[in-house]
């Protein structure tokens, strides 16, 4: 049953530390800035962050890194001109790195939310990021084997929720939301707007209710990221 | 859908072709009502030369196919942005799915074409792009791998000479490689090369040459050259 949080806050009040947290976004776009702040003020750490990216200029997951919350993170791009908190945190040796080609990053956590045991792909076959795994050749292809990424706690962001948690999201912010919704035990969503069952449109649902755990209501202007904190909603 | 192999019309072959040359060959190269990546970085500049008649459907790795141009003042929107973080427009037929749909269009060969930048790129078509591997540096790799194993056909567009005058396209890569033996073409300001298929090996056939002879350019090639 979907559950909806006064506040941010209280919608990451549970996070343990040394959790393993699916957090949304490709670089700053669906990146849920202010559960991330919330988690930062929580104090939640020894984290294993799995994201595209390692944070971008002093918000959001960059702070996370900044604050050495984070032991570990799993990604895909960490380098990037903005990227200083970590790289920092890197060369200081004071996290760690796993580098996972998007594609695969994207898929093990979809096989985690879709119940599958392990794939076989054809991304990184041959290269150093396929090192000591399982490879194996199917109608002339060169496979590696990859496994599930699951979270104990996903945190994503899209642009609106209903009461049973059917999710719709905004451009190009839907990025990993969808698939992390899935993978992670328990999931929760910042949203624009909260509205009533049956306000969605059915055919254009694109997260399921079922996967969604928590909705913390976040009235943000479209397209901008406000730096106000969570709002308490009230439909009644 | 098959991949024109001669232009139009030929940029002056005496002299070395600029990025923007480079980048309008390779637009004027692609064949009609592909659907096509550019990445992130050089290559997106091809976008500035394909033409509305070509009919190109743009695909963006972090979830969009029907990208439009570069955001321009209040097109700026943070929730629409492409690869490489910048900010795009959208297209009448755009549309938005999630990045395991997104990889699943590149591994599942829907892609056409992708467009990537290299270090290097060797005579048999496999690719490095994604690190030097100096032990200093953070290493990233993206959707580079994904991008490389997945596209029908994967054009590398990079200058044939580093800073040093040592080629790119070398026998055997020895920076870490990206993929193995998915580059199909080479677009560089010396000479655009194939990478083919022949009597069951992967080679590659120099097309047309810039700023350069024919035989400079083999002299400076560490592998035969097939024409």
């Amino acid at each position: 049953m979907t559950q909806t949080a006064k506040t941010a806050a209280d919608a990451v009040a549970d996070v343990q530390d040394g959790s393993t947290i699916l957090m949304g976004g490709f670089g700053n776009a669906g990146q849920p800035m202010e559960l991330i702040d919330a988690l930062l003020e929580g104090g939640a750490t020894d984290l294993t962050v799995i994201n595209n990216n390692a944070g971008q200029g002093d918000a959001g997951l960059a702070l996370l890194i900044k604050e050495r919350r984070v032991q570990k993170i799993i990604c895909s791009f960490p380098r990037q001109s903005d990227s200083w908190h970590f790289d920092e945190a890197y060369r200081a040796g004071e996290i760690e790195l796993e580098l996972v080609p998007q594609g695969n990053l994207a898929e093990r956590l979809r096989a985690a939310g879709a119940g599958i045991g392990a794939f076989f792909t054809p991304t990184g076959y041959g290269t150093e990021l396929a090192e000591g795994k399982e490879t194996r050749e199917i109608d002339g292809i060169n496979y590696v084997l990859e496994y599930p990424l699951r979270g104990d706690v996903a945190l994503i962001k899209a642009l609106k929720a209903d009461e049973q948690g059917n999710l719709v999201y905004r451009k190009t912010a839907r990025n990993f939301g969808p698939v992390m919704a899935a993978a992670a035990a328990h999931t929760i969503v910042q949203v624009e707007e909260l509205v009533p069952a049956g306000s969605l449109d059915p055919e254009t649902v694109v997260t399921p209710g079922i996967y969604i755990d928590t909705i913390a209501v976040i009235p943000t202007a479209s397209g901008q990221r406000a730096q106000a904190g969570a709002a308490s909603f009230s439909r009644k | 859908m098959p991949i024109r192999e001669t232009l139009p019309s030929r940029p002056d072959t005496s002299e070395r072709l600029s990025r923007e040359q480079l980048a309008e060959l390779v637009a004027a190269d692609i064949a009609p009502s592909s659907y096509v990546n550019l990445g992130i970085g050089q290559p997106t500049k091809v976008s500035d030369y394909l033409k509305p008649e070509q009919k190109i459907t743009l695909h963006t790795e972090n979830g969009m196919l029907g990208m439009g141009p570069a955001a321009q003042g209040d097109q700026v929107d943070e929730d629409l942005i492409n690869a490489g973080k910048i900010p795009v427009t959208e297209l009448p037929g755009t549309s938005y799915f999630h990045h395991a749909d997104s990889f699943s269009m590149m591994r599942g060969g829907h892609l056409d074409v992708c467009v990537l930048g290299a270090f290097q790129v060797s005579a048999n078509g496999d690719l490095a792009n994604w690190s030097t591997g100096a032990p200093d540096a953070i290493p990233a790799v993206g959707g580079a791998m994904d991008l490389a194993i997945g596209a029908k056909e994967v054009f590398v567009m990079m200058s044939l000479f580093a800073r040093d005058g040592t080629p790119k396209i070398v026998p055997e890569c020895t920076y870490p490689v990206t993929g193995l033996g998915c580059v199909t073409r080479v677009y560089t300001d010396h000479g655009v090369f194939l990478i083919t298929e022949h009597e069951g090996e992967r080679r590659l056939k120099l097309r047309e040459h810039y700023g350069i002879t024919r035989e400079e350019l083999a002299s400076r090639l560490d592998f035969d050259l097939h024409y």
